[in-house]
C-alpha cells in the first residue's frame, strides 16, 4: 500500500534576492513521502523549513528542481493552477486556525467546495458535506458557532474539518498544536493519528519533540538542506 | 529533465495523463456564491459599510435635489411667461447706437404714432404702449413714493391680459383729449384708499390731480413687474403732464415698448418682417437699420429656458463631481477594507481561491455597495425634494430620468473606483497574506 509516492521532490533549490545578493533559503532538497505516511518535519529558524513548505503546499514554486504531487510535477505551474491544485490536493491546518471570523464554522468548512470548479456540487451537497466533515472531527452541533464562539480545540478541529472536506491526497499541518494546551495540544493529536489510521497523509512541522515523535518519521533540515530523515524506532 | 526522470522510478506516464488536468482551470466559481461570498462582506462590518456607501448616498441625493430644483425652477418660470399674455409680439428700441441718451445721432425711434403703422398690417389685432416714469402719489391720506406710473392705450387690459376688477378702463376718447383719468393697480389701491372705495376720488400725480376711473384685478409679478402696484394713465396724458417739454420737443412722442397682439394661429415671422417692413419705409430707413428689436413671447421662454438650461447643467456638473468624490470615497475605504482582510483573502487562497476569485469578490462588493447606497440615496433624494419643496418657497419637480440617471452613474462609480481595490487585493502572495496580522 505504501509504494505510491505522495511527494517527491528532486533538488529543490530556492533563492530569494536579486542580482548579487542572493539567499539560497532551500539548497537542493529530495524528499519522498508515500501515501499514508505521517511525517513530522522539524529545523531552527531559518533552516528553510518554512520555505520547504510553502512549495510543498502549492503555495510557492521553486526556484529550481522538480516536485511532483501524487506524481504529477507542479513544479511549472502558474498562479492559477496551483490555486486549483490546492484546492483539490492539499488541506492545510495552521497553527493560528485561519477561519474566517464571523462566518459560523459550516460556512468555514465549505469554504474549499466554494471554490472547487471542477464537479461543482449543488449549495445543498456542499452543506451536506461540509456537514459530514464537521461530524467526523465531532462539532456537528457547533456548526452555527462562529470561531469567536469556540475554545481554541474546537477551532482547530474546525480547521482539520476544512482541510478535509475536498478530500486531499495530502494534509499539511503547520504546528497545528503550537497555540494550544498539551491537553488539548493532545486531542488534536489524537484526532490526526485517527486520520492517519483512515489512510492520510500527513506532513507536520513541530518545534516539539515530543510532537514529533509521535509520528512515524522525522525530517530535519539545517541551513536549507536535509540534515537527517530517519523512521521514528518506537512508533 | 529526462534525467530526473529516470532517477525516480514509477513516476513517469502518469504525469503526462493527467496534464490537462493540471493546466486547464476552467469555470468559474458559481455567480450566487460570489454574490452571497460579497454580501457577507458588506453585512459582516456595517459601520463600514456605510461609512463606504455615504459618498454615494450623498452624490446620488444631490444629483435628484439639484435636479428637482431646477426643473422647479423652470416650471415656475414656463408659469410666469404663460401669464404674459398670448400671441404677443414686443417692438423695443434697441440701445445700439449710441444708446439711451447718448451724444449722436440716435436714429428714428420708437414713437407713439408707430402704434398706427404697426396696427394697419393684416393678422394684428390690437397695440398697445408703454411708457413708464416714476412719481410721487398723493391721495387724501397717504403719500406714496416712487410709484410705476404707466402711460398705455386703451387695448391694454386685453393686450396684457389684465382684467378691470372695480370700474372701468380709459376709453380712445379720453386717450385722444388725454384726459385727467387713472386706474389703479390692486395693491396701489389699496395702499391709497385701504378699505374706502377709490373710484370717483381724486389722486395727485407729481402737481397732476387725476380722477380714479376704475381698479384693476390681481394679477402679480409677470417677469419683472409687479401690476398690482402700477398706475395706468392714458399715454398722452404722460407726453403732456409727464414728459419735460424739451425732451418732447428733442425726442417727439417717444414710448418704451408697443405690444403687439397677433391674431390667433397667424403666421408669427410673417406678421413680424410686415411690421418690419411698414416701419422702414415710415421711417425712410431700411430693415437693417431699423434700431428696434422685435421679441415674441416665444423668444423669451427661450431665452429663459437657455438660462435655466445652463443652471441645471451646472447643477449636474457640481452633482456629477459629488458622486465622483462618492466612488474616490468607496476606492478608499475598499484599499483600506483590502489591508485589513488580507488574512482572509490569504485564508481563501489557501484553500483554492483564483486571483480571479478575488477580484469578483472585491469588486462585486464595491458595486453591491455603490448600488446600496444608490437605492438609499434615491430615498433620501425623493424624500429630500418633497420636503424641500414642502418647507421652502422653491417649488421641486422630481424628473424620474434623474433617478435613473443618479443610480446608474452610482453602479458605474462602484465599478470604476472598486476596479484598483480588487485588483490589489487579487495581486496579494497567499503566502505574505496568509502571515499577516
Amino acid at each position: 500500500m505504501n509504494n505510491q509516492p505522495i511527494i517527491q521532490t528532486e533538488n529543490l533549490r530556492k533563492v530569494y534576492g536579486m542580482g548579487d545578493i542572493q539567499v539560497a533559503a532551500l539548497g537542493g532538497v529530495d524528499i519522498r513521502i508515500d501515501e499514508g505516511e505521517f511525517v513530522a518535519v522539524m529545523g531552527p529558524s531559518g533552516s528553510g523549513k518554512s520555505t520547504l513548505m510553502n512549495i510543498l503546499g502549492c503555495l510557492d514554486r521553486p526556484t529550481d528542481g522538480r516536485y511532483l504531487l501524487a506524481g504529477d510535477d507542479v513544479s511549472g505551474l502558474n498562479k492559477v493552477q496551483l490555486a486549483s491544485i490546492r484546492n483539490r490536493r492539499i488541506g492545510f491546518i495552521f497553527q493560528s486556525f485561519n477561519l474566517l471570523s464571523r462566518t459560523s464554522a459550516l460556512r468555514n468548512v465549505m469554504l474549499p467546495l466554494v471554490y472547487k470548479r471542477e464537479g461543482q456540487l449543488s449549495p445543498k451537497a456542499r452543506e451536506e458535506k461540509a456537514m459530514a466533515a464537521l461530524e467526523a472531527v465531532g462539532l456537528a452541533d457547533r456548526a452555527n458557532h462562529e470561531p469567536n464562539e469556540m475554545s481554541g480545540g474546537q477551532r482547530q478541529r474546525v480547521a482539520i474539518a476544512r482541510a478535509l472536506v475536498n478530500d486531499p491526497v495530502l494534509v499539511m499541518a503547520d504546528e497545528p498544536t503550537g497555540n494550544l494546551d498539551t491537553k488539548t495540544g493532545d486531542e488534536i493529536m489524537t484526532l490526526l493519528h485517527e486520520l492517519h489510521g483512515r489512510g492520510r497523509t500527513i506532513l507536520m512541522v513541530t518545534h516539539e519533540q515530543y510532537i514529533a515523535d509521535q509520528t512515524e518519521r522525522t525530517i530535519v533540515l539545517v541551513d536549507g538542506r536535509l540534515h537527517t530523515d530517519a523512521a521514528n524506532g518506537d512508533k | 529533465m529526462a534525467t530526473a526522470q529516470e532517477t525516480m522510478p514509477g513516476v513517469p506516464a502518469r504525469a503526462n495523463e493527467k496534464n490537462d488536468e493540471l493546466t486547464a482551470v476552467s469555470g468559474i466559481i458559481s455567480p450566487v456564491e460570489i454574490l452571497r461570498i460579497a454580501w457577507e462582506g458588506v453585512v459582516r462590518n456595517k459601520v463600514r459599510s456605510l461609512l463606504t456607501m455615504l459618498g454615494v448616498i450623498i452624490g446620488v441625493a444631490a444629483v435628484i435635489i439639484m435636479i428637482a430644483i431646477s426643473a422647479g425652477t423652470e416650471a415656475t418660470i414656463a408659469d410666469q411667461i404663460e401669464g404674459l399674455g398670448t400671441n404677443l409680439i414686443f417692438i423695443q428700441a434697441s440701445f445700439g447706437r449710441g444708446g439711451p441718451g447718448g451724444g449722436g445721432d440716435t436714429g428714428p425711434s420708437l414713437v407713439f404714432d408707430d402704434t398706427a403703422v404697426v396696427e394697419s398690417v393684416a393678422g394684428v389685432t390690437g397695440t398697445a404702449v408703454d411708457q413708464t416714469s416714476v412719481q410721487n402719489v398723493k391721495a387724501d391720506g397717504a403719500t406714496l413714493t416712487d410709484v410705476s406710473l404707466m402711460g398705455t392705450t386703451t387695448d391694454f387690459p386685453s393686450v396684457r391680459d389684465v382684467a378691470v376688477a372695480d370700474g372701468r378702463f380709459f376709453n380712445q376718447t379720453e386717450v385722444d383729449r388725454s384726459a385727467k383719468v387713472a386706474v389703479l393697480g390692486a395693491g396701489l389701491a389699496a395702499d391709497l384708499f385701504g378699505e374706502s372705495n377709490p373710484i370717483g376720488q381724486s389722486i395727485t400725480v407729481g402737481t397732476t390731480k387725476l380722477g380714479v376711473i376704475g381698479v384693476a384685478a390681481e394679477k402679480g409679478v409677470v417677469g419683472n413687474t409687479d401690476f398690482d402696484a402700477m398706475l395706468y394713465v392714458p399715454i398722452t396724458l404722460v407726453f403732456d403732464k409727464f414728459t419735460p417739454t424739451m425732451f418732447r420737443q428733442f425726442a417727439g412722442d417717444r414710448v418704451r415698448l408697443i405690444y403687439v397682439q397677433i391674431e390667433e394661429g397667424a403666421d408669427m415671422d410673417a406678421v413680424i418682417q410686415q411690421i418690419q417692413l411698414k416701419l422702414a419705409v415710415s421711417k425712410g430707413v431700411t430693415v437693417d437699420e431699423l434700431p428696434f428689436t422685435m421679441q415674441t413671447q416665444q423668444d423669451i421662454i427661450d431665452t429663459q429656458g437657455a438660462t435655466t438650461a445652463a443652471f441645471r447643467s451646472l447643477l449636474a456638473w457640481v452633482a456629477g463631481v459629488s458622486l465622483i468624490v462618492g466612488g474616490i470615497g468607496i476606492m478608499n475605504i475598499m484599499l483600506v477594507s483590502v489591508t485589513e482582510r488580507t488574512r482572509e483573502i490569504g485564508i481563501r487562497q489557501s484553500v483554492g481561491a483564483t486571483p480571479t476569485d478575488i477580484r469578483l469578490q472585491f469588486l462585486t462588493e464595491a458595486v453591491m455597495l455603490s448600488l446600496v447606497g444608490g437605492l438609499i440615496g434615491v430615498a433620501t433624494g425623493v424624500g429630500g425634494s418633497i420636503l424641500f419643496g414642502l418647507t421652502s418657497d422653491m417649488r421641486t419637480v422630481i424628473v424620474p430620468s434623474s433617478i435613473l440617471l443618479a443610480f446608474g452613474s452610482a453602479a458605474l462609480v462602484g465599478i470604476l473606483f472598486g476596479f484598483f481595490p480588487a485588483n490589489k487585493a487579487a495581486q496579494l502572495d497567499p503566502i505574505e497574506a496568509l502571515r499577516h496580522e
